[in-house]
């Protein structure tokens, strides 16, 4: 089986946001929530980078270490999911999570924060592949399509890279070769505890 | 002449093709590595164990790319917390088993007057069992977010535990309102019988009466309820501050906040959860004619006598010793 990683290669993200609203429109995203965002680190100045994040889908997760009613599971993919019918909303994933994946629509006062909501490396939720209630719970569920998520998809820079984690890895090493610079693939040591030798 | 201007100018050709080679070698050998300068994440990581940045959606929270250390507060929250929390409660419970089954309850020694003082106004048993209600439902609601997943839930299923854990999540969400308004009109309407002093230091030599029979003198309240008292005020202080932190995320502090929030939340309940038991164990089954005073707000006069003298003479003094009259003898409201 494949192991789903996403690797975003800062040397070619021109912080263009497509990845952002490709993967909002895709899943149609509450209004606040933002699965995936681009952060620009030392803007405006020399050597500043752009990095592509949303849910790393981590070796291990933090999110589902801590969840109180243990409402996470890993795909065969190594896909990292949540059911929402189980999500009390506690917030616990959301101070463990290194890379600020998970976040909550406001309904209602005094905390009551709602069903967590994060990205799904599109492939929806527990619900049946492509149902109507999964896409309206979790978006679309490209991975069952035999697809890979829209935002690595369709990056403009081919920057955001997604697959199997050997495999995107190969291929940046390739570049990173071929180019002879790499800023190191952003968030692996995190995620996966390992980085990209180059 | 003409052929030799046509020489100078293939040799300046010449000369100007190898100066444009010559030129141009260096500068591919000096090529600009773009990585050169560029931030590194490592050594963002090491600065500040987080990496933060600029981002151009409206929600600048988002900002901060990677913060590690939730890592740590993983560790916390799934095995530090699970043994203090577990030590705390089960070790005082098995201390207080042992005490009890050592020491029995506390009798009354010259037993029973049948007259009866006032001790707790209707006022003041009303702020003690509205904080009381809301606590026990905060500590069980609080409990079960960390130790429902390895007790409870493989007891009663995924969906079942669920729906009970949401239901909890609101009743602590909504409940820490009352139980914050209690623990603040407990902190001013027994703030005067509370500060520590002498008499405390005494009462504490001699064991408090629990060990052996002795009954050191003591004012309204004693150094252990002064204790308690504290450990309502600044334990329910605390709880409720970390707790509105965490209930309004963002608001105070970010996510580093909230972890530390969440850490100083957990281990100050589970300790309160602990002392509490003793409290309760005092003023049901630990002291004969203790829990009267909660109940229906007044205690035998020989109680009073043997547990809290000074307070009971200086009642005495203020209404008139004999007014204190007979009443009808007071039964433990269960």
């Amino acid at each position: 089986m494949a192991r789903m990683k996403f690797l975003c290669d800062a040397d070619r993200c021109i912080e263009c946001n497509a990845c952002v609203t490709a993967c909002k429109n895709e899943h149609e995203v509450p209004w606040g929530i933002n699965r995936r965002r681009v952060v620009t680190i030392n803007d405006g100045k020399p050597g500043e980078r752009s990095i592509s994040m949303a849910c790393m889908h981590c070796t291990d997760a933090p999110c589902a270490a801590v969840c109180p009613v243990n409402c996470f599971y890993t795909t065969a993919d190594g896909v990292v999911l949540h059911s929402k019918d189980l999500c009390i909303g506690c917030g616990y994933c959301f101070y463990a999570c290194p890379f600020g994946a998970p976040q909550y629509p406001k309904v209602g006062n005094f905390g009551s924060r709602g069903k967590m909501d994060k990205c799904t490396y599109c492939a929806g939720g527990p619900e049946a592949d492509g149902s109507k209630e999964e896409y309206e719970k979790y978006g679309a569920n490209r991975l069952a399509e035999g697809k890979l998520p829209l935002c690595a998809e369709m990056c403009s820079t081919k920057s955001l890279l997604a697959g199997d984690g050997e495999i995107i890895a190969q291929i940046y090493k390739e570049r990173v070769t071929k180019r002879g610079y790499g800023s190191g693939a952003w968030g692996w040591k995190t995620a996966y505890r390992e980085t990209i030798e180059s | 002449m003409a052929f030799f201007g046509k020489y100078l100018r293939l040799v300046l050709g010449a000369c100007a093709f190898l100066l444009v080679i010559a030129m141009s070698t260096p500068s591919g050998a000096q090529q600009v590595n773009p990585t050169a300068s560029s931030v590194k994440e490592q050594q963002l990581l090491q600065e500040l164990n987080r990496v933060q940045g600029r981002v151009s959606i409206p929600d600048q929270r988002s900002g901060v790319l990677e913060q590690p250390a939730g890592r740590d507060w993983r560790e916390f929250r799934n095995v530090t917390l699970r043994w203090i929390g577990g030590i705390a409660i089960l070790g005082t419970l098995a201390v207080l088993v042992i005490f009890y089954l050592s020491r029995g309850m506390v009798r009354l020694e010259s037993g029973r007057s049948g007259r009866s003082i006032v001790r707790f106004t209707a006022f003041e048993r009303f702020v003690h069992w509205m904080t009381a209600t809301c606590f026990i439902i905060l500590a069980i609601s609080g409990l079960n977010i960390t130790f429902g997943r390895p007790l409870l839930l493989p007891l009663i299923g995924f969906e079942a535990f669920s729906e009970w854990s949401q239901w909890a999540k609101y009743a602590h969400n909504y409940l820490s309102f009352p139980f914050t308004i209690g623990v603040v009109l407990i902190f001013l309407m027994w703030i005067a019988g509370n500060i520590p002093n002498k008499v405390d230091v005494d009462w504490l030599k001699r064991g408090g009466g629990l060990v052996g029979h002795d009954h050191p003198p003591a004012y309204r309240f004693n150094a252990g309820q002064k204790a308690i008292y504290w450990i309502v005020v600044i334990g329910g202080g605390a709880v409720a501050a970390t707790g509105y932190e965490l209930m309004f995320p963002f608001y105070l502090s970010g996510i580093e906040g909230m972890q530390l929030a969440e850490i100083v939340h957990s281990v100050v309940a589970v300790l309160f959860v602990a002392a509490m038991l003793g409290h309760i164990y005092i003023g049901t089954i630990g002291m004969e004619g203790a829990f009267e005073a909660m109940g229906s707000g007044t205690v035998d006069i020989n109680w009073a006598k043997e547990h809290h003298r000074l307070w009971l003479e200086e009642e005495n003094a203020r209404t008139g010793a004999n007014d204190a009259r007979p009443q009808p003898a007071a039964t433990a409201a269960e």
